[in-house]
């Protein structure tokens, strides 16, 4: 945190800039406010970020290049794992959020990281049904039914973690046509109707859109997962990159996540 | 008139090599290969087995034995092979005739069509796993039929694996096996039906024996290609030990928190493989 | 002229019922093929031509592998002109042989009678006699890379006629043999086709071949019949240049003693091979050399009494017809005909040098 703490004025002409970007009249009114924070930050930064992090972030990137002309964030999405696996293997990151704090842990075991790891959102699990939930799914036992085709993540990702924690909290036993390779995957099976229900985020459920029909299920309370970001030792362009951390951060990042799915941590 | 000239060529040296004539090999031994070939060969040779040499020194030896007798990776092995097999095998029954057709009847759109079936290999396996999802899913063109009439859902079965292997496997056996049926003399194919065969015999007492070398080359490809299908496999049937989940799918899974463990598995995938392309290949050394 | 003695009778005003009645038209971009090809079972017939004549095309057309644009084609009096190949009764012997590879000679030779039905073991049977007419037993197990030009051949041939057709094709069916062999298995060949009951037609572009293995030749140029009739016919009043050029050759039958071949028909002919037993023997119309008196001084050992039966002009050669001791032709220039002062019925003698003359086995 006191890194986060070291970029706070930048922070806060973060914020200053994305409200006033926000509010258009202010926005155009108001130029020399943007200039003068561009003085202050610019460059390229670039964040590693959770394949599930990916509509809020870019939104929040966008913000934040109309708030600091002059920079620009570039964004990798993928697994926590195979990005984890990338920043260990020496990728030229500056952030990254992760979906679980193992996959934070493979870094910080490694020493890549510069600072510790915060929490900035959470995830919930939640059931992905058909669109109009034809089979009637109410609880987290109505997936053990034989007849419903559910999947899950594999258990060695961390929506697959998560279910199987829920599962086991519940002391149920459900078997399942696939264990998927992640989490967008298990969505897409239910997109695809070749499943009739799913084990995903909240987020995915809301991206989804009508796609599919979300049914929440109190057992999920027992596998929240945590979202840990943190600057990289690597990084060229301290700066920006802890402005754009305290952005994700701030009330106004928190809002684009929230209203994407996310929890409050 | 003078007597006749002397034959052109001797009839034993045009029948010897059977539908691809065999060159004498001359200056195959002996003479040093030239070195604007012999360097990008080596330097070729080096990129293609240093990853594999790395692999092996990185290989973390300790952990196999438990690696060797956990059920799971046996499981995944022994279904790998069979799957590779079967979709090989159904490559064979579809993908000859189809590439006979190619080779040797003219039709209007023939290019387009051989196009057509070379597309799953720049196709992203991924998006053919998707595609077929659309085909042969429950939800899909044809697999919405098979469903209702036939209660047959192909997704995440392992007849799902077979299907998605065979797609990405089938256009190397094709292109193979037209490509020898190409260089294959079709006027054996006539001698034959001036013998009184029907195309068909023709092609199965004839055609068929000259080009088992092809025929055999392109199953190899198809059955590699088969074995390390990942993307339309696990997209087309999901990944479910035991029944779906071949030996990549648990390869990619294990290097999410096991990477040792990870290219472990690889090494007995690649072992297996290659032990079976060995002995493939002396069976047929001997045989000939 | 060549009098290659007629083991089967030809009849000109052939087939009724039997034997072949075709017309073949082939058209292929500018190439139009128009044959008419009429043989009595028994008849050998040769299409003769230049490369690029249509003889291939033709004999293709005959065994269905090439469609007739127009015309027809009967055999025994049945049509044929939309039976595909595999089900009409014609075998074919083709250039390069194309015995399959992967097949032993027995199973080469077996493989018709398989297609038509007949079981695996009678099959073999019925090929294994085959073999054994070719006298090739020894060889029925060998693959065909393992057979000599002239095995490979008789192999072929044996497969060809182990289907029992009514039409039997010979695509050049020495020209992939070297010229040693090509003696041997020409006697052998003709030995064969005399045997054959029904109609045979090979194609060549080697009048020797045509000569000594048909008893009807078709003269064939850019796809039309510019000539047809017997050897002897032919090479007596040859119609084009390319023809009289081609069949220019005197060939006679007969039995050798060392170095003096006994022609059938009384004469001898010396020659410088040393043969003994059944020979041909041939010689260009150029080697023969015109004196109206016998010559006394001459080296020549061979010469013989004859009467002008006709003269024909080719280019600056005069053909002159002859019969007497021995019927032949000999090409002469106009100034040397002039000197002789040849018109028909005028009486000559006939010399050719023993070292111009070629004899071989029959």
């Amino acid at each position: 945190m006191m890194q986060v703490a070291g970029g706070g004025a930048a922070a806060l002409l973060a914020l200053t800039a994305c409200s006033s970007s926000d509010d258009d009249s202010a926005g155009t009114s108001d130029p020399s406010g943007s200039a003068s924070a561009s003085g202050k930050l610019s460059g390229e930064v670039t964040v590693f970020a959770a394949a599930s992090l990916k509509e809020s972030f870019e939104t929040l990137g966008r913000e934040f290049e109309k708030a600091h002309p002059g920079t620009k964030v570039t964004f990798s999405f993928g697994g926590s794992d195979a990005l984890a696996a990338s920043i260990t293997g020496g990728a030229p990151a500056d952030v990254f959020a992760s979906a679980s704090p193992k996959t934070m842990k493979i870094v910080t075991d490694a020493g890549d990281n510069a600072g510790e790891p915060a929490t900035f959102v959470r995830n919930q699990l939640e059931i992905a049904t058909l669109p109009g939930n034809p089979d009637k799914v109410a609880s987290l036992k109505d997936l053990t039914d034989a007849d419903l085709k559910v999947v899950l993540c594999d258990k060695t990702v961390p929506c697959g973690a998560a279910a199987e924690k829920a599962l086991t909290a519940s002391k149920l036993k459900l078997t399942p046509v696939s264990y998927e390779e992640d989490v967008k995957s298990a969505l897409n099976k239910v997109v695809l109707k070749e499943a009739d229900a799913a084990l995903v985020y909240k987020t995915d459920v809301r991206a989804a859109g009508d796609k599919v029909e979300g049914v929440e299920f109190p057992e999920s309370a027992d596998a929240i997962n945590d979202y840990p970001i943190t600057l990289l030792k690597e990084s060229k362009n301290t700066d920006t990159a802890k402005a754009f951390i305290a952005l994700v951060q701030s009330a106004e990042g928190q809002k684009v996540l929230t209203s994407a799915g996310f929890l409050k941590p | 008139m003078t007597p006749p000239a002397s034959g052109k060529a001797s009839a034993v040296d045009t029948l010897g090599g059977g539908p691809r004539r065999r060159r004498p090999r001359v200056g195959r031994r002996g003479r040093a290969a030239p070195l604007p070939l012999l360097v990008p060969a080596l330097i070729g040779l080096v990129f293609l087995v240093l990853p594999l040499v790395a692999l092996l020194i990185r290989a973390p030896w300790h952990s196999m034995p438990d690696l060797l007798t956990s059920t799971e990776v046996w499981q995944a092995l022994r279904l790998s092979l069979v799957c590779a097999t079967a979709a090989t095998a159904v490559s064979l029954v579809l993908g000859v005739p189809l590439a006979w057709l190619l080779a040797r009847v003219e039709f209007p759109g023939r290019g387009l069509v051989r196009a057509l079936v070379t597309l799953p290999l720049v196709l992203p396996p991924v998006v053919g796993g998707v595609a077929l999802l659309m085909a042969l899913g429950r939800n899909g063109v044809v697999g919405k039929w098979l469903d209702s009439w036939f209660g047959v859902t192909l997704p995440f079965t392992t007849t799902g694996v077979v299907i998605a292997e065979a797609f990405v496997a089938m256009p190397f056996l094709v292109i193979s096996v037209e490509g020898t049926l190409r260089a294959a003399d079709p006027r054996y194919e006539e001698a034959a039906t001036t013998l009184g065969a029907s195309r068909f015999t023709a092609f199965r007492r004839v055609t068929l024996p000259l080009i088992a070398p092809g025929i055999a080359a392109g199953a190899v490809l198809a059955w590699a290609r088969a074995l390390g299908e990942f993307g339309a496999t696990i997209t087309f049937a999901g990944n479910f030990p035991g029944r779906t989940q071949t030996m990549p799918l648990a390869v990619y899974l294990a290097l999410q928190n096991d990477p040792e463990a990870a290219i472990a598995l690889s090494l007995v995938l690649l072992a297996v493989s290659i032990a079976v392309l060995a002995g493939l290949r002396d069976r047929w050394m001997t045989t000939r | 002229m060549t009098d290659i003695e007629k083991t089967i009778p030809y009849d000109v005003e052939a087939p009724s019922a039997g034997g072949l009645d075709a017309r073949l038209v082939v058209e292929r971009g500018s190439f139009r093929l128009d044959v008419a090809l009429t043989a009595a079972p028994g008849d050998v017939i040769a299409l003769l031509g230049p490369n690029g004549a249509g003889k291939t095309t033709a004999l293709r057309a005959l065994a269905g592998l090439v469609p007739l644009t127009d015309g027809h084609l009967r055999l025994d009096g049945a049509e044929l002109d939309r039976t595909p190949p595999e089900s009409r009764p014609v075998g074919v012997v083709f250039q390069d042989y194309l015995l399959f590879p992967h097949l032993t000679a027995l199973d080469n030779v077996a493989f018709g009678p398989r297609c038509h039905g007949v079981g695996k073991a009678e099959a073999r049977a019925q090929a294994a006699g085959w073999l054994e007419r070719m006298d090739l037993t020894d060889h029925a197990s060998a693959k065909p890379r393992r057979l000599s030009g002239g095995q490979a051949q008789r192999v072929a041939l044996a497969r060809a006629l182990a289907t029992h057709p009514r039409l039997l094709l010979l695509d050049e069916p020495l020209a992939a043999l070297d010229a040693r062999t090509r003696l041997d298995v020409r006697a052998q060949l003709r030995h064969h086709l005399a045997d054959f009951e029904a109609v045979a037609v090979l194609v060549t572009h080697d009048p020797l071949d045509a000569m000594v293995l048909a008893d009807h030749l078709v003269v064939i140029e850019e796809g039309r019949v510019v000539q047809r009739g017997t050897p002897a016919d032919i090479a007596r009043h040859p119609r084009t240049d390319y023809i009289a050029h081609l069949v220019g050759l005197n060939l006679y039958r007969g039995e050798a003693e060392g170095h003096t071949v006994h022609v059938d028909g009384g004469s001898t002919v010396t020659t410088s091979e040393d043969l003994t037993g059944p020979v041909f023997v041939a010689f260009p119309p150029s080697a023969v050399t015109l004196h109206r008196d016998r010559p006394t001084g001459s080296s020549a050992r061979n010469f013989w009494r004859c009467e002008v039966s006709g003269l024909e002009t080719h280019g600056d050669q005069i053909r002159v017809a002859l019969v007497g001791e021995l019927p032949l032709a000999a090409d002469l220039t106009t100034v040397a005909a002039a000197e002789l002062a040849l018109h028909a019925g005028a009486e000559v003698w006939a010399t050719v040098k023993a070292t111009q003359t070629h004899a071989y086995p029959a």
